[in-house]
Order: structure tokens, then C-alpha cells, then sequence
């Protein structure tokens, strides 16, 4: 058996016995996004849906005043409350969101075709009333227009003369395309999956091997060195492309929990998705790893190498910030910078959009070739006298 | 046999070994006996060559460590300063591991694990994972995985350190065994009782260098005194004195 592979089974069988790497690669790495996702948009979507279709409660001032316009406010939603004493104070004492009082004159100004008053009583300061707010402003124009407009009518003239601008409106966005502005994190999430996956055969591989002083009797033996940093790379991808694999599949799980459809949105977290997006990210895993490994060899203590690779994870945040801040243009040398590339390929994925071939085979490429470089380093560090020495 | 001629290692401007030279044959066990900090464990890194050498050269079994590490590893068996074990792994996991990595299929692993586990008395430790092992049980699963492979030459940098005297009288039994087969065994120490009671051969190492070499009774010759104890200090104040700058 080859050396590599000796070093790849024990390093597996070794870490399948350790509950935190259980824990860390094959349960908080591929649940944490998925699970992060599933909350974040049940909570923001959810509220806004429920605002949209629940009946609106409205303290109502004096509503005898204009039976009309109240009756025509609850078709559209409104739930009428009793009035309070002093409606005012009740909004500042935040008994209340929101209270319409109608005015004394009311009834006279309509019938004379006169501005007719009502008052809208609220705390703009308070910004979960504001929706409310909107939504009662909403209906009181549409009320006054329609009204405009028979007004307009019954003198002879086309309600188009108190138009004298309309404006269109046209979202340019495609259902999948606003969906995908939702999920401009899940690229990061996944990769944030691969490192979890991976980090603590990482750290491990030096670092702890180093601090529990196993470093020393492993490297006596008659193998390469760099046989055994090849079968300890072997096992951190392995955990770390599993942990992956969950992640995915817990992602193409919560897609259906996802209330996309409500918002009019749809996304391709389906088996398409998983089919493409887990290939491709095969060379970044083993970068990744890689990269970890090595800066784990810096670290003189477990803790140290933890710190570093915690500092390690926010880098592919830089890609994630720039693709969701900056609309850029997706270009076809974007593809060849690793994790700028994976991440830009996903977000495509899930907007449905063409992805090429050329696109995907640079990606691959290149991060293949930046791999070999950092093992080519790695690979020089494991070489170092000073690696094995604990003391 | 190991060779070793005129071994230098600087660390910075720390001269840690400073032109040791020495022999160790077969069929004897030798002793490299010297204070803490005199360069032993240097010494034997550049020889199971973790480290290399400044300047000398060493020879296994007439090998040398500079032109084929790779044969100079198979040919020792190694008990270094660090010693840990994978505590996830049982006792024989730990033995076989090496024995793999050693180039010793299944089969072979599993035979020469077994009789080293019934050689070192370690058959209730077999099955168990290393986590909680005792000093004692730990260096003897130690020293089964350093000589999984059946090693002509035997290295052991402090093998009693830590130990009870149980444990230290069953490791000294098996080490005149290995003797016995006719290896060559070469340990450090810092222990006087320890060269006394086991050695052939005594290398005394001091400032990085050997300030004397002979068995226990040329020793007690050199230095004049009839207890070994007596010249060791004897020998090693006189080499603090010429490493000071005085005179010999």
C-alpha cells in the first residue's frame, strides 16, 4: 500500500473517532448556511407577506362623519377600532400605531366639492408603523382619485386633464434574477461549508500533531514527506467536499421550504443546480485545503492555527461583497480568479442565466494550477528541520 | 552500527553539537550520557536524520544519512523525545500504523505487532484506545511501533524518562534482549544508574562535544575515582573548565 493512502485511511479513521470534527464537518458546516437562509428569509419575507394581505387596524376618529369613505376604506382592508379619547396622546404613549381622524367640516367641503379634510395621527419615528402608514395613505389617495375622477366626468370633462404625467414602470429583473439578489450570500455560505469541512484534519495535520508531539515519530519513518502531506491533504478534502455535499443537499432541501413563490421569484436550487455546482467546486476544495494546511503549518499551537484560519474564512467574503455591491459586468477573465470565479458561476446557476464551457473549464483550470502551486509550497514548509520540532 | 565522525549543528550563534564523533556496534548497548542541554538530542536528530548536520557525516550499517535518509530510517529503530501516540487509535492501531508506513503488508504488521505486544507484556493494552494510557504504557506502545519493523540498530533518546521502576526494570530487561539478538542499541540519559546498570559502552557529551569514551571501568580509570558516579562529575567539570576558556 502506498504510503500516501496508509496516511489517508488512518487520518480518516482517526477523524470518523473525533466528535469535534463530526460536529464541525458533517453537521454545523452544511447546516449552518441552509439553516441561517431558511430563518433570514422566513423572517423578512414572511413579515412583508403578512403585511401585505392582513386587514389593517385603524383607530377611526369621528368615522360617523363619513360613512362613505370608511365603508370604502374597510372593502380595501381596513379593520375599524373604536376611537380613543385623545388619539394623540395615545400614538406618543404607543397604545396605538395609527389613528384617521375625519374633520368636523367634512361632510360640508364634499357636498360643496370642496377639499374634504381627514387627519392621519402616527409616529414616524417608529419605523414598523410606517408600513401601515403607506398602506393607509395608499387607500385614501386611490379613494380621492376615484373620486377625482367621477367628479371630472359628471362636468363633461376626461379625467386624462388631471393626469397630465404617467409613469410606466418596467422591472427589468426576471423573478429568478430578484431571487438570486436575495441569495447573493449563498455562494459564500457554501464555500464558508468547504473551509468548516476541512479545518480541523487542517489544523491537525500540523499544528495538533505537533502540540500532542506525534509529529516527530510520524516523520522518522521511512516516507517522503510530502507523501504524507499528500495523504493529509487527501483526508481534509474529503471531509471537506462531504461536508459540501451535505451542504448542498440541505440547500436543495430548504429551497422548498423557501416562500419564493409568494414573492413571485423562483430559484434553480434544484438537482440542476446540484449537478453542476458540486463539480465545480471540486478544484476549489482542494485549494482550500490545501491553503489551510499550509497556513497551519505557521501556527506553532492548535489555538494559533485556529485564529489564523478563523482570519482565513472572511477572505472569500471580499468576492461576495464585490458581486453584490458592484454591479459588474460578469467578464470572461473573472472566471479565471479563483473564488471570484466559483462564486460568480453559482450566482448564474441560480439566476437560470447561460453558463460556457470556456467559463467554467478557466475556473477550473486556474484554480487547479493555484492548488499546485500552494501544495508546491506546502510542500517546501513540510521540508523545513523545524517543522517536527515541538520543543 | 552507527558511525558517527565529527557531527557539527549551530543553532544561530548556539553551537549545540560541536564535533562529536563515536561508534556504536552491534551487540552492545551504548550509552550517550551528558547533562541537560549537552547536545545529545541534537546529536540523535541529525542521526535518525530529522536534522541535517552542519558539518561530519553519519553511517548506518556503513549508509551514510546525507546520501539516502530513506535507508538510513529503515534500517533504525527510533524512541525520540516526543513521543505521542494517536489517542483515538488503540494501542495496536498506533503499532500498525508504523508497521504500514514501514512498508510491512497486513499480514506481516499483524505478526510482528502481535509479538511485540506479548514481548512487552501489553496485551490487556492491545484493544484500548491510547487516550488515559499510563507513562509507562505509553512508552511501551512507543517503543512497539519504533520497532514494528524489526530494526538492526535501535535509537532511544531518554527511554526511561517518566518512567516507574517497574517500568524501568522491564524496559532494561528488554533491552538486554535486544542486545542479546545481537542489534545495536544506543540511548541517551542523563542518569548515572542508568549507563551503570546497562551500558558497554559510555560516550560522555558535554558542550557539544565528547569529553570521554570507554566502558565503566576505563571510565573510573581515566578519572581516578573508584565510584562511577565520582568520575562522571570529575570529567564533566573538567570539561567546564576548558569550554570557560581555562586552561585543560
Amino acid at each position: 500500500m502506498s504510503p500516501a493512502l496508509t496516511v489517508y485511511i488512518k487520518e480518516c479513521r482517526e477523524s470518523l473517532r473525533d466528535r469535534r470534527v463530526l460536529l464541525n464537518s458533517l453537521l454545523l458546516g452544511p447546516l449552518l448556511g441552509p439553516v441561517l437562509f431558511l430563518v433570514l428569509m422566513r423572517l423578512v419575507v414572511g413579515r412583508e407577506l403578512e403585511k401585505a394581505e392582513r386587514p389593517l387596524p385603524v383607530v377611526v376618529i369621528n368615522a360617523e362623519r363619513a360613512p362613505e369613505l370608511i365603508a370604502s376604506l374597510r372593502q380595501m382592508g381596513l379593520e375599524q377600532k373604536p376611537p380613543v379619547a385623545d388619539a394623540e396622546l395615545a400614538v406618543r404613549e404607543q397604545r396605538i400605531d395609527l389613528a384617521l381622524s375625519v374633520s368636523a367640516d367634512y361632510g360640508a367641503d364634499w357636498r360643496a366639492g370642496q377639499p374634504a379634510q381627514v387627519e392621519l395621527i402616527y409616529d414616524s419615528s417608529r419605523r414598523e408603523a410606517n408600513s401601515d402608514v403607506e398602506r393607509l395613505r395608499g387607500m385614501l389617495e386611490s379613494y380621492g382619485r376615484r373620486h377625482g375622477a367621477l367628479r371630472l366626468l359628471a362636468r363633461g370633462f376626461s379625467p386624462a386633464i388631471a393626469t397630465p404625467l404617467v409613469i410606466a414602470t418596467s422591472d427589468t429583473a426576471t423573478p429568478q434574477a430578484r431571487g438570486a439578489l436575495l441569495f447573493a450570500m449563498l455562494p459564500y455560505m457554501l464555500v464558508l461549508t468547504i473551509f468548516i469541512g476541512g479545518i480541523w484534519l487542517a489544523i491537525d495535520s500540523t499544528a495538533g500533531e505537533r502540540e500532542r508531539q506525534s509529529l516527530e515519530p510520524l516523520l522518522i519513518n521511512p516516507v517522503p514527506r510530502d507523501r504524507i502531506l499528500l495523504g493529509k491533504l487527501l483526508a481534509t478534502a474529503t471531509f471537506s467536499l462531504a461536508s459540501l455535499t451535505l451542504g448542498l443537499l440541505a440547500f436543495l432541501l430548504v429551497g422548498h421550504f423557501m416562500p419564493t413563490e409568494e414573492l413571485g421569484m423562483s430559484l434553480a436550487l434544484g438537482p440542476h443546480f446540484f449537478a453542476v455546482a458540486l463539480p465545480m467546486l471540486v478544484p476549489l476544495v482542494l485549494l482550500i485545503c490545501i491553503a489551510q494546511i499550509l497556513i497551519a503549518a505557521f501556527a506553532r499551537t492548535v489555538r494559533e492555527a485556529q485564529t489564523y484560519l478563523g482570519l482565513a474564512q472572511l477572505v472569500p467574503l471580499i468576492p461576495s461583497i464585490v458581486l453584490s455591491v458592484l454591479p459588474v459586468k460578469a467578464q470572461l477573465w473573472m472566471y479565471a480568479v479563483p473564488l471570484l470565479g466559483q462564486q460568480l458561476a453559482i450566482m448564474r446557476l441560480l439566476r437560470v442565466e447561460p453558463l460556457s464551457a470556456l467559463a467554467l473549464s478557466l475556473s477550473a483550470v486556474v484554480t487547479m494550477l493555484v492548488a499546485v502551486v500552494v501544495f508546491a509550497l506546502t510542500r517546501r514548509v513540510y521540508a523545513s528541520e523545524r517543522l517536527a520540532i515541538s520543543t | 552500527m552507527i558511525e558517527l565522525h565529527e557531527l557539527r549543528k549551530s543553532f544561530g550563534a548556539v553551537r549545540a553539537v560541536d564535533g562529536v564523533s563515536f561508534v556504536a556496534r552491534d551487540g552492545q548497548i551504548t550509552g550517550l550520557l551528558g547533562p541537560n542541554g549537552a547536545g545529545k538530542t541534537t546529536t540523535l536528530r541529525m542521526l535518525y536524520t530529522l536534522m541535517r548536520p552542519d558539518a561530519g557525516t553519519i553511517e548506518v550499517d556503513g549508509r551514510s544519512t546525507a546520501e539516502d535518509p530513506l535507508a538510513v530510517r529503515r534500517l533504525l529503530g527510533v524512541l525520540p523525545d516526543s513521543r505521542g501516540l494517536y489517542k483515538r487509535l488503540t494501542a495496536r492501531e498506533n503499532i500498525e500504523y508504523f508497521a504500514a508506513l514501514q512498508g510491512l503488508d497486513r499480514g506481516e504488521a499483524r505478526a510482528r505487532a502481535d509479538w511485540l505486544i506479548e514481548t512487552l507484556g501489553m496485551q490487556d493494552l492491545a484493544a484500548r484506545r491510547t487516550e488515559g494510557f499510563s507513562q509507562g504504557e505509553r512508552v511501551k506502545t512507543a517503543i512497539a511501533r519504533a520497532l514494528v519493523h524489526g530494526p538492526r540498530n535501535v535509537v532511544l533518546d531518554e527511554p526511561t524518562n517518566g518512567l516507574d521502576v517497574m517500568a524501568t526494570r522491564s524496559l532494561r530487561e528488554f533491552l538486554r534482549r535486544l542486545k542479546g539478538e545481537g542489534r545495536c542499541v544506543l540511548l541517551s540519559t542523563h542518569l548515572m544508574q542508568e549507563v551503570a546498570a546497562l551500558c558497554d559502552r559510555i560516550v560522555i557529551i558535554a558542550h557539544g562535544r565528547v569529553v570521554a569514551e570507554g566502558t565503566a571501568d576505563e571510565l573510573r580509570a581515566v578519572a581516578s575515582e573508584a565510584n562511577l558516579e565520582e568520575a562522571f562529575m570529575h570529567i564533566i567539570a573538567a570539561a567546564d573548565k576548558s569550554s570557560a576558556g581555562g586552561a585543560p
